[in-house]
C-alpha cells in the first residue's frame, strides 16, 4: 500500500489584491521527495512555498500537509511545528546568540527542558559545520555561516518536511556551496525538501524532481536532468537559455 | 601618470589607496556614522552635574538661610516628585505596550478602541486631564455608585497620590502608544515570520522575538518620554499633590523670597533629570548588540 502524499496541493489560487499570483497550482510531493523549483521572478514559488506553511493565506483550494489540511489556527501551528523553513534573508534573531536561536522554540513550542534543547542545538551546529560559533550573535557571521545557523535552527525542530526560499541568493559566490552542502548531506538523508532555487547543481544532484513555473501555474516538470537539457515547452527553453548563460 | 592623491582619511573609509593596506584607526579620524561613543559628549554632561552639584552645595554651605532651610523644606516634594515619576512610569509602560499591539492589531474592534484611546488623549492638555481626574473623577464615581447602589463606590474618598498617578498614566501611555507601535513595525517581517515558522503562537513571536528587538529602538524616545514626565510632574502641584513644585510655592509664599526659591527648585529638577538621563543613556549602552 502506498502512503499518501505528505503534501497536497490541489487547485490552489492566491490573489494579491488584484493579482492573481497562484492560477490553479496542483502538487503531490511524497515523503522523501527533495523537490526543485524555479521559474522567474513574480512566477509564484516563493508564494506557493510560503502557502505551504500558511506563511500567505491562500484564496481557494485545498492544501494538506502531513494528513492536517490547514484551515484553522491550531491547525495551522500544528503544522508549522512538522514544517521546518529557511528564507533568503536567513531571519536569524540578532538579540540573540546562535544557540539561543536554535533553542528558542524548542523551549517554548515544543517544551524541551534547556538541557536537551541546548544538546539538541549543539549537535546540529556541528552538523552544519559552525559549534564553534555557538556563542556568537548572528551580526557577527558571515552570510553563508547565518544561512547554516537557520537550516540548523529549522532542523532542531525535528521537521518532516523543510522548506528553502532561496537559501543561496543572498550569499556571495564563495559561501553558496558550504550553505548548498548542508542542504545536500539533508538530502541524503532523507528529508523531504522544497527548495525554491535557481542552483542548477544542487538541482542535478539532489533533486528528485525539478518544477518550473511561470505565470503562476506548474509548466513542466519531470526529472532534473530531463527538464534541463530536454524541456519540452517554450517557456522553460526561453528561461533555461536565459539562466545558463550566466 | 601619478595616482591622484586622496586626503588621509580616505584610507579608513574606502580601504588603502593601494587597495591593500588599511592605515590603522587614529584618533580624531573621522567616522561615516559616528556611535555614543563620543567622549565630548560625557564631557559636557560630567561639566554640568558638577557644576550643578557644586552651586548646591556652594549655596547650602555659605548661605545656609535660606538655601538650607528651602532644601529641607522641600525635600518631602522632592521625593514625591521621584515616587509620582517612577511610579507611574511603570505603569505607563505597560499601557504603552497593551496601547501599541492594540494599535497594530488586525482585530477592528481592538484597534478601534486602541486609536480612539489614542487619539483623544492626546488631543486634551495634561492640566485639564489632571484636574478632571482630580475634580471630576471622583464625583463621576460616586454618582455612577450611587445609581447603581454600590456602596464602595458611593462612598468613594478621593486619593491624590493615586488620582495623579492615573492622569499622568493614562495620557502618558497613549504617548507610549504610538512609540511602541512605531518600535514594534520597524522591526523586519522577517522576523515575525521566522517566529511563527517555527510554530510560535503571534504572542509568543512578540514576547520573545519582537518586543525584545523593539525595546531597543524605543529606548532614546522612551527615556525621553520619562524626562519629560518628570518634568511634567510638576503640573500636579494645581490638584492638591506637595511635589516638589508646590513645596516652592508653599516656602515662597511663607518667606517672600521668590528668586532663592524658584533657583532652587529648577536647580533640583536639572540634577533630577541630569541623573536619569545618565541612566538612560547607560542602558542604551548595555542594551545594544551588533546588527
Amino acid at each position: 500500500m502506498t502512503e499518501a502524499p505528505i503534501i497536497q496541493i490541489q487547485d490552489v489560487h492566491k490573489y494579491f489584491g488584484r493579482v492573481h499570483a497562484l492560477r490553479g497550482i496542483t502538487l503531490n510531493i511524497n515523503a522523501g521527495e527533495v523537490v526543485v523549483i524555479l521559474g522567474p521572478s513574480g512566477s509564484g514559488k516563493s508564494t506557493l512555498l510560503r502557502c505551504i506553511n500558511h506563511l500567505e493565506v491562500y484564496n481557494t483550494g485545498k492544501i494538506i500537509v502531513d494528513n492536517i489540511l490547514l484551515k484553522s489556527a491550531q491547525n495551522i501551528n500544528t503544522v508549522r511545528r512538522e514544517v521546518g523553513m529557511v528564507f533568503q534573508q536567513f531571519n536569524l534573531f540578532p538579540h540573540l546568540t546562535v544557540l539561543d536561536n536554535v533553542t528558542l522554540a524548542q523551549k517554548i513550542v515544543r517544551k524541551r527542558d534547556p538541557a536537551e534543547a541546548k544538546k539538541i542545538a549543539l549537535d546540529l551546529l556541528k552538523k552544519v559545520g559552525i559549534e564553534h560559533k555557538f556563542d556568537c550573535y548572528p551580526g557577527q557571521l558571515s552570510g553563508g555561516q547565518q544561512q547554516r545557523v537557520a537550516i540548523a535552527r529549522a532542523l532542531a525542530m525535528n521537521p518532516k518536511i523543510m522548506l528553502f526560499d532561496e537559501p543561496t541568493s543572498a550569499l556571495d559566490p564563495e559561501m553558496i556551496k558550504e550553505v548548498l552542502d548542508v542542504m545536500l548531506a539533508l538530502a541524503k538523508e532523507g528529508m523531504t525538501m522544497v527548495v525554491v532555487s535557481h542552483e542548477m547543481g544542487f538541482a542535478r544532484a539532489a533533486a528528485s524532481r525539478a518544477i518550473f513555473m511561470d505565470e503562476g501555474q506548474i509548466i513542466e516538470q519531470g526529472p532534473p536532468e530531463q527538464l534541463f537539457s530536454a524541456p519540452t515547452q517554450e517557456r522553460t527553453k526561453l528561461f533555461l537559455s536565459k539562466v545558463l548563460q550566466i | 601618470m601619478p595616482a591622484p592623491s586622496f586626503p588621509k582619511y580616505f584610507g579608513r573609509v574606502f580601504g588603502g589607496r593601494d587597495g591593500k593596506s588599511v592605515p590603522p584607526p587614529d584618533k580624531g579620524d573621522f567616522k561615516l556614522i559616528p556611535g555614543n561613543e563620543l567622549p565630548s559628549q560625557m564631557d559636557a554632561w560630567w561639566w554640568l552635574v558638577g557644576a550643578v552639584v557644586l552651586l548646591i552645595a556652594l549655596l547650602m554651605i555659605f548661605k545656609p538661610d535660606p538655601y538650607l532651610k528651602i532644601v529641607r523644606f522641600v525635600s518631602d516634594g522632592l521625593w514625591i516628585t521621584i515616587l509620582l515619576t517612577v511610579i507611574s512610569f511603570v505603569f505607563i509602560l505597560i499601557v504603552g505596550i497593551i496601547g501599541g499591539l492594540g494599535r497594530i492589531a488586525k482585530n477592528p474592534v481592538i484597534h478601534f478602541l486602541a486609536t480612539i484611546y489614542v487619539e483623544c488623549v492626546r488631543g486634551i492638555p495634561l492640566l485639564v486631564q489632571l484636574i478632571w481626574w482630580y475634580f471630576a473623577a471622583p464625583v463621576a464615581i460616586q454618582s455612577f455608585g450611587k445609581w447603581i447602589n454600590f456602596a464602595p463606590m458611593a462612598e468613594y474618598r478621593s486619593n491624590a497620590f493615586v488620582l495623579a498617578v492615573v492622569g499622568l498614566v493614562v495620557c502618558y501611555g497613549a504617548y507610549m502608544s504610538e512609540i511602541f507601535r512605531a518600535g514594534i513595525q520597524s522591526i523586519h517581517k522577517g522576523q515575525i515570520e521566522a517566529a511563527r515558522s517555527q510554530g510560535m503562537t503571534y504572542m509568543q513571536a512578540m514576547r520573545y522575538v519582537i518586543l525584545p528587538q523593539a525595546i531597543r529602538v524605543v529606548l532614546p524616545p522612551v527615556g525621553n518620554e520619562f524626562i519629560m514626565l518628570i518634568k511634567d510632574t510638576s503640573l500636579v502641584s494645581a490638584v492638591a499633590m506637595a511635589d516638589l513644585t508646590r513645596r516652592g510655592r508653599e516656602y515662597m509664599s511663607a518667606h517672600m523670597n521668590p528668586i532663592e526659591t524658584w533657583t532652587m527648585v529648577a536647580l533640583l529638577y536639572l540634577i533630577l533629570t541630569l541623573f536619569f538621563t545618565r541612566v538612560l543613556v547607560w542602558l542604551e549602552k548595555n542594551r545594544g548588540y551588533e546588527k
